[in-house]
């Protein structure tokens, strides 16, 4: 359940802006999500409304925009669109794929007052 | 109401970027806006360096006295926290020589017997020390003392993984192992600490074959992550069904690159790789830093 240290990481993200940027509370936060990274939405999505409980967030929305993965095809040179670190090749079937994007983990944006 | 930007009285709202002295152009006795930098002549803001979008709030209510939503750009990694931390690791690895592993494999997969049988290989020859995580217990560390290496024990409680804040503090204890190997043995886990660098140099996964060949592809995101696997206990080998070469096929699918190495900490097979490849990262290091000393050409 490492998502819970994501989520805690999120609100400490949110917690450190709300003084630089001078809000007091967040309803509702954007993150980037690629789809080979270390996240299970709907786990976080979770742990995300329990950490933030009593705090500048409480009940904000999470939104989850997905990013897809992306990794490079040694034996058919190009850059294809694949789900997961284990899958072929769309294109010709081979598992020389090497992941090359769509593992990022990132608030993105807030909306605040 | 400030009629040029839309902005509402009280509503406290920053701009950033940081410490950026206010230049408002126009003179209207009701803005208190620190630090903002907003020239706005032309009835809305621009939005380039990941400041606020205030005035362009949902609600769009510009009334005094009440509250504004507005819109923040932040861009920031979840784990940037974390990825200072390990950043501070490496430097400290760095600053003395010191080649480090994170280990990391399900419970069960013969780890510790794994490390207590390396220190005993290394014993005389190698400065090693060893951070153990798990839950709860100190019985890894007491296993670990008992071949003389020096161990601490970090106890995660409830979590599922070290993070790079927790191994800061151990790594302080061994400051005095000059040109050392500093083994981390994470919590048990073949999910969590796949996402949290600790400023190793390597994660090594370690898969018994007495688990299912099939693990690399049910948790990809850590035999993705790993540089090195360890097929351990293959002395049993000749009693189970497990097929080595289906499970070394699904760990380069996740990972085109890995290195596979077949280990059995009681009988000793392949031991002899397994040193030659931690004398290798050592080396490695060793080389790093000389370069780094030697004055440019």
């Amino acid at each position: 359940m490492h998502e819970m240290s994501l989520a805690e990481g999120i609100l400490r993200i949110l917690e450190e802006n709300s003084r630089t940027q001078g809000y007091s509370v967040v309803k509702g936060v954007w993150l980037e999500i690629g789809r080979l990274s270390h996240v299970e939405p709907e786990s976080l999505s979770f742990c995300f409304g329990a950490v933030t409980r009593e705090t500048l967030a409480d009940g904000a929305k999470l939104e989850l925009i997905m990013i897809d993965g992306r990794g490079w095809c040694h034996d058919c040179s190009q850059e294809v669109t694949i789900g997961n670190h284990y899958d072929a090749c769309p294109q010709c079937g081979s598992y020389q794929v090497e992941a090359t994007g769509g593992t990022e983990m990132r608030v993105k944006e807030l909306e605040v007052e | 109401m400030c009629t040029v930007c839309g902005c509402g009285e009280n509503e406290g709202a920053r701009l950033e970027p940081e410490g950026k002295a206010h230049d408002h152009a126009h003179d209207h006795g009701h803005h208190h806006h620190d630090h903002h930098d907003h020239g706005h002549d032309h009835g809305h803001h621009h939005h380039d360096h990941g400041d606020l979008h205030y005035g362009q709030g949902p609600a769009r209510a510009h009334a005094p006295g009440l509250s504004q939503e507005r819109m923040v750009t932040i861009e920031q990694n979840i784990l940037g926290e974390n990825d200072r931390y390990a950043m501070a690791n490496r430097a400290r690895f760095a600053a003395r020589r010191q080649f480090v592993l994170n280990l990391v494999s399900s419970p069960g997969s013969g780890k510790t017997t794994l490390l207590t049988r390396t220190l005993e290989e290394l014993r005389g020859q190698v400065p090693v020390a060893v951070i153990e995580g798990d839950q709860q217990t100190s019985n890894d560390a007491d296993r670990i003392r008992a071949t003389g290496a020096p161990a601490v024990q970090i106890n995660t409680g409830k979590g599922c993984h070290l993070d790079a804040h927790m191994v800061g503090h151990a790594i302080e204890r061994f400051d005095a192992l000059e040109g050392g190997l500093i083994l981390i043995e994470n919590v048990g886990n073949l999910v969590c600490p796949a996402a949290f660098d600790l400023g190793e140099h390597h994660k090594v996964a370690i898969l018994s074959v007495t688990e299912g060949e099939d693990k690399p592809i049910k948790y990809p995101d850590m035999f993705h992550a790993a540089d090195l696997l360890l097929l351990n206990k293959v002395d049993l080998l000749p009693y189970l069904d497990f097929d080595i070469d289906k499970c070394i096929d699904y760990a380069r699918r996740v990972r085109t690159d890995i290195e596979v190495m077949q280990v059995s900490a009681r009988d000793g097979t392949g031991m002899g790789a397994w040193l030659d490849w931690l004398q290798q990262g050592r080396d490695r290091v060793a080389a790093t830093v000389a370069a780094e000393d030697s004055p440019a050409a």
